[in-house]
């Protein structure tokens, strides 16, 4: 990889961190209402992931769906106006934080019903296949929501069609309050992939080269053709599942050693160890995106909330 | 007697139930050691164990499935769904098994279940997390369902509920957790279908349930104010539905509005309206007017969604509209 994309993507983890970072602190000010789910920690996953697509790739995602807008190339302006609620948000105030999607840079959502994005993700490539197009379709979702049926079809239906999906489970070993092991039978998750005769590998998801390089060869297999595949980007998340979780159920401690982990940190240090980067243009990156925050808060602020003779826009296509 | 919040209300009678019946269990997303979402179940873990207060994978088709199978060997399971929404995930085992199980099998069957789904919008949680679809789990026969709108009500239905020998479907409202009310002390069970007056009047009659009542309530606060004295019939039961005391007093009142939270189309509104004029048509004085959602699905932003929902300005509106 260049170093112009090596330092894009050390900028694209930094701004999802600090656009949330500002977004819980809008959140407790309440300018930011209903569910919000930081991605604090899972940096990595996506934009390595996202990195590695080409434009006709699909992605596809459940409700923690900020980064992802980000690395899909949704401006921080729309990411933040959609946060806030206000017209010029990315879904027009209407979805908030879990519902973001931007059709023209095939980010195809942000959906909120545990693994019901699945079956989605199945279509989205079917419509590929049927028309002939060389898409792939990236299908994200946490490691809880392979346990519910949506995952168990969608997976069986992608390969019995051959499908082109990549399918990616974010597994940070908790879904809400619940580990891994208390509510899935094999807490490998790739091993869910061996049922369904799918190809299948574990990565670091702490390591954001590590996942764009498994991405890349993944997305690159399955648009030759030879059907869907599984990846487990192993990773943790660093704040609790939404805003005001009172975390009773893991110990401080455990996310301490985590944060030693902490993705950008990583990505630091291997910059600057291998001569891809001074500290001071890692410093710079991260005065921009601090500065590119900035103005998506004031863009946001000082944009107009949807008028209320927009409520049944868009309630049908056409009129009725 | 205490003065205690429709989430405290709801939690004594699980407690109380736990307690008095060993068959009685809790199964559900995050009920135990995070306490539930809504903190309905926090402390029962700690004191009743694992093996009574089951946290489960999100599955709420095998929730449901489980809880129904559990149910036919004489367990009495109170199945959490973590919202009402989810509930569209366990269709099937909700409209094809619990509703149907006990008479197609000639009564064998019998299915002693609760499912317990907090529902309702005005959190901004957007369309697939915000929905009041209460009306359509009562269209089914062989389903009980129920939502109440006082914390009282709360303990003594839900009683009621873990004790039914039917399938039980109890619906909470998000923003009534916090509602505080005079709740009696122990063994207080309300029986299943049965409608009550819950504020008496003789101008108008307002039908209503769940969070319908706290916006009935405060419009006839309003209108008394001028001098309108509406009377407030709370539903409590959607099925079986309770006609009596909502057909007594529009004899009265000979005019009425219904308030639901839900989307009128279809609705509890639809349904109690017709009644009306089937059971009272000699009576009718003003066409009957209902109050509900508007036929959009609730938006994330504050304003737009608090445009959609019913608000008390509506249901004082609606009343100056029938006098
Ligand atoms: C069908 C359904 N059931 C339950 C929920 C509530 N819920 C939202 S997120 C979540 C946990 C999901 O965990 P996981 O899939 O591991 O993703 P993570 O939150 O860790 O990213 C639950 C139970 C839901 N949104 N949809």
């Amino acid at each position: 990889m260049d170093k112009a994309k090596l330092l894009d993507l050390y900028y694209q983890m930094v701004l999802i961190r600090r656009l949330e970072e500002r977004g819980a602190e809008l959140y407790q000010a309440g300018k930011i209402g209903g569910f919000m789910h930081l991605y604090i920690g899972q940096e990595a996953v996506s934009t390595g992931l996202i990195a590695a697509r080409q434009p006709q790739d699909r992605v596809i995602t459940a409700y923690r769906d900020h980064g992802v807008a980000i690395n899909c190339g949704i401006p921080a302006n729309q990411v933040m106006a959609e946060l806030m609620g206000k017209a010029t948000g990315i879904s027009q105030g209407r979805g908030g934080s879990m519902h973001m999607a931007d059709v023209t840079r095939n980010f195809w959502g942000g959906h909120a019903i545990v693994g019901a994005h699945m079956p989605l993700a199945a279509g989205l490539a079917l419509g590929d296949k049927y028309a002939g197009r060389d898409g792939v379709t990236i299908c994200m979702f946490g490691e809880g929501a392979t346990n519910i049926g949506y995952f168990h079809e969608a997976l069986n239906l992608s390969k019995v069609w051959t499908l082109p999906v990549l399918w990616v489970c974010e597994n940070n070993m908790y879904g809400m309050g619940t580990t891994v092991e208390r509510a899935s039978a094999v807490s490998e998750i790739q091993q869910k992939a061996e049922g369904y005769g799918m190809a299948h590998e574990r990565v670091d998801g702490m390591d954001v080269l590590a996942i764009y390089e498994a991405a890349k060869k993944a997305i690159e297999t399955v648009r030759s053709g030879s059907g869907p595949r599984m990846l487990e980007i192993m990773t943790y998340r660093f704040r609790g599942h939404s805003m005001g979780d009172p975390e009773r159920y893991r110990k401080q401690e455990e996310v301490k050693k985590w944060e030693e982990h902490d993705p950008i940190g990583v990505f630091h240090a291997y910059l600057t160890g291998n001569k891809k980067a001074t500290t001071k243009a890692l410093e710079e990156i991260e005065t921009r995106a601090k500065a590119d925050v900035q103005k998506a808060v004031e863009f946001a602020e000082a944009s107009p909330e949807p008028g209320l003779d927009t409520l049944f826009d868009h309630v049908y296509v056409e009129e009725v | 007697m205490a003065r205690i919040t429709m989430r405290e209300a709801i939690s004594q009678a699980m407690w109380e139930e736990m307690e008095r019946d060993p068959n009685v269990f809790i199964l559900g997303e995050e009920v135990g050691v995070w306490g539930g979402s809504y903190a309905v179940t926090k402390g029962f873990y700690d004191h009743f164990g694992g093996e009574r207060v089951r946290d489960t994978p999100i599955a709420e088709a095998a929730i449901i499935g489980a809880a129904i199978g559990s149910a036919m060997t004489g367990l009495r399971p109170i199945a959490e769904l973590m919202t009402i929404n989810f509930a569209f995930s366990a269709m099937d085992h909700i409209v094809n098994q619990a509703a149907k199980l006990h008479y197609m099998f000639g009564g064998q069957f019998v299915l002693p279940l609760v499912i317990r789904a907090v529902g309702g919008g005005g959190r901004q949680l957007g369309a697939t997390h915000s929905q009041t679809p209460d009306a359509i789990f009562a269209h089914f026969p062989g389903l009980k369902v129920i939502s109440p709108g006082t914390p009282a009500d709360a303990k003594g239905l839900l009683k009621a509920a873990i004790r039914s020998n039917d399938p039980v479907l109890f619906i909470e409202n998000a923003t009534m957790y916090q509602v505080r009310g005079e709740v009696p002390d122990g063994d207080y069970v309300v029986p299943i279908g049965k409608s009550t007056i819950q504020r008496p009047g003789k101008d108008v009659t307002i039908v209503t349930y769940s969070k319908g009542l706290e916006i009935s309530m405060k419009a006839a606060e309003e209108l008394a104010k001028d001098g309108i004295e509406a009377e407030i019939v709370d539903l409590r039961s959607l099925r079986p539905l309770d006609m009596g005391p909502v057909i007594e007093s529009f004899k009265k009142t000979n005019r009425a509005v219904i308030v639901e939270e839900g989307w009128k189309s279809y609705g509890v509104g639809a349904e109690v309206s017709s009644r009306i004029y089937e059971q009272a048509f000699d009576y009718v004085d003003a066409p009957v007017v209902r109050v509900a959602q508007k036929e959009v699905p609730l938006p994330y932003n504050r304003t737009l969604e608090q445009s959609a929902l019913p608000q008390p300005a509506d249901v004082v509106a609606a009343v100056r509209e029938v006098l």
